[in-house]
């Protein structure tokens, strides 16, 4: 019914809340929140709201890259900003969106791990970021992404003392090594149309998802097709094309 | 020696900046932010909505149920480890019960009305900041309430009863120690619905204790009104 009732108003080139299929609701990104984190973002994208957080550790590499630091992304979808997400352990969805925004960020290397490193084999900064959704109406996937750059481009490295251990109440002026903005567009298909960031109502309709991490030169470096349907091949390059060009203007917001 | 200076410079009765706001979270039925200094929490209220597991249904009345969380970033220390922790469950049950005598549900018999509360920084009386959130929120979501409920720690440092600490204050070293009393209470009447404390404390100085955190209480019931307010005559202004 609702699928219905959708597709009707989809075909007439509109969207329920007047928007053309290509285009974004308004997206703000605000930088350096929470005083308590090393770095820290909020990012709206229309009613969709998310905080990602950064807090550095100092640890040991891994044995078989001595010389590199790591990074790890959680994605937290609190109870509190929908009546659809329920407390406990991370859900496939919490999973899904966490794993797409590393992979882009890993596979464009976009953070220089070596930079990372304090003392080979012995000290390395790992940078644990957290996403927490604070209202959750759709497009998750670009509103975490954006929020992890942003917070990862805002954070600043603390001080340490001679034992390696990080002093919380001061920090440099040290940036994490962030070379590139691979962002995430996501473009869904309800029926035959094609449309960027969509709305939780939208997104209960759609049949197939595509996240598409576009770095700053146009190139790709993650995909994560979703949803029960199928895309076919030309699909599956017109929403490229789409993801590329939206790309842009999404880190220019940064 | 006697705490005459407070780390911040605060008055002995002043709490910290206070920013409150209701409507925060458009899909929660009610919702607020309160931040106090560098302590923010948010509060969500979902409900009066069907109870799972249905074992946890009440016949008479709907079921307040309560989660505090802090976010993972949000301390001054370390990452603070997502999932239920000790802490956190103790923190939700008290919340809980801190705000029963104000809420009622007897309309709402096999139902629950869930309340989150989230924080995303902290700096000392986040319990505090969490209840007084959570009380806007369920006000926001048009639950039957006699009163508000609102909350602030007051404690001792050395020899001086003083009210809303935060961290530094709550770790200064001074030979007495420190007492730590989070206070909440049904503004109109003074009566109390959360009292813990640690420390060391007289029974002159517990008095004292109430009785700065009353005022102090009215005061930031005040806040909590006017964002209430604010919120509905933002959407009068819009029409």
């Amino acid at each position: 019914m609702k699928n219905n009732h959708m597709l009707k108003y989809l075909s007439n080139g509109i969207r329920y809340d007047g928007r053309k299929f290509t285009e974004y609701r308004d997206v703000s990104v605000e930088a350096g929140i929470i005083k308590n984190a090393h770095g820290s973002a909020r990012v709206k994208i229309g009613k969709t709201e998310v905080i990602a957080g950064i807090k550095l550790e100092v640890g040991k590499p891994y044995p078989d890259r001595p010389d590199e630091g790591s990074m790890m992304i959680n994605v937290e979808l609190l109870p509190l900003s929908s009546p659809h997400f329920e407390s406990g352990p991370p859900s496939e969805a919490a999973i899904e969106l966490a794993r797409v925004v590393d992979r882009g960020i890993r596979e464009s290397e976009s953070i220089d791990v070596k930079k990372l490193c304090i003392v080979p084999k012995e000290h390395v900064w790992i940078v644990v970021v957290d996403i927490c959704t604070i209202n959750a109406d759709g497009n998750l996937f670009d509103a975490i992404s954006l929020a992890t750059l942003a917070a990862i481009k805002n954070a600043r490295l603390p001080e340490l003392d001679e034992d390696y251990n990080i002093d919380y109440k001061n920090f440099t002026d040290k940036e994490l090594p962030l070379t590139m903005m691979p962002v995430e567009v996501t473009v869904i298909k309800v029926g035959q149309n094609l449309i960027v960031d969509p709305t939780a109502e939208e997104e209960e309709c759609l049949s197939a998802r595509l996240s598409v991490a576009v770095t700053d030169d146009g190139s790709l470096c993650a995909l994560q097709k979703g949803g029960e349907g199928s895309l076919s091949p030309k699909e599956i390059e017109e929403m490229v094309d789409l993801a590329i060009e939206k790309s842009a203007m999404l880190r220019s917001k940064i | 020696m006697s705490y005459d200076e407070r780390v911040d410079g605060r008055g002995i009765t002043e709490t910290r900046p206070i920013e409150a706001k209701a409507g925060v979270i458009p899909n929660a039925d009610g919702s607020a932010y309160f931040k106090i200094g560098n302590t923010w929490a948010y509060a969500a209220v979902y409900g009066p909505k069907n109870i799972y597991p249905k074992f946890l249904s009440d016949p008479t009345k709907g079921v307040l149920r309560v989660k505090y969380n802090m976010m993972p970033f949000s301390s001054g220390g370390d990452r603070v480890r997502p999932g239920t922790n000790r802490r956190g469950k103790e923190i939700s049950m008290v919340t809980e019960k801190s705000l029963l005598p104000v809420v009622d549900l007897k309309h709402f018999p096999n139902s629950v009305v869930d309340i989150f509360i989230e924080l995303p920084q902290t700096d000392a009386g986040t319990r505090c900041a969490g209840i007084t959130a959570a009380a806007m929120a369920l006000a926001d979501a048009g639950i039957m309430m006699k009163d508000m409920v609102a909350s602030v720690a007051v404690g001792r440092v050395d020899d001086k009863v003083v009210v809303d600490l935060n961290y530094e204050e709550e770790a200064y070293e001074n030979e007495n120690g420190v007492a730590d009393i989070p206070i909440a209470m049904i503004p109109s009447t003074g009566e109390v619905t959360l009292l813990q404390m640690d420390g060391h404390l007289t029974k002159e100085q517990l008095s004292e204790s109430l009785r700065l955190a009353h005022d102090s209480i009215i005061e930031i019931n005040k806040i909590q009104r006017k964002a209430l307010k604010d919120k509905y005559e933002v959407s009068k202004n819009e029409e």
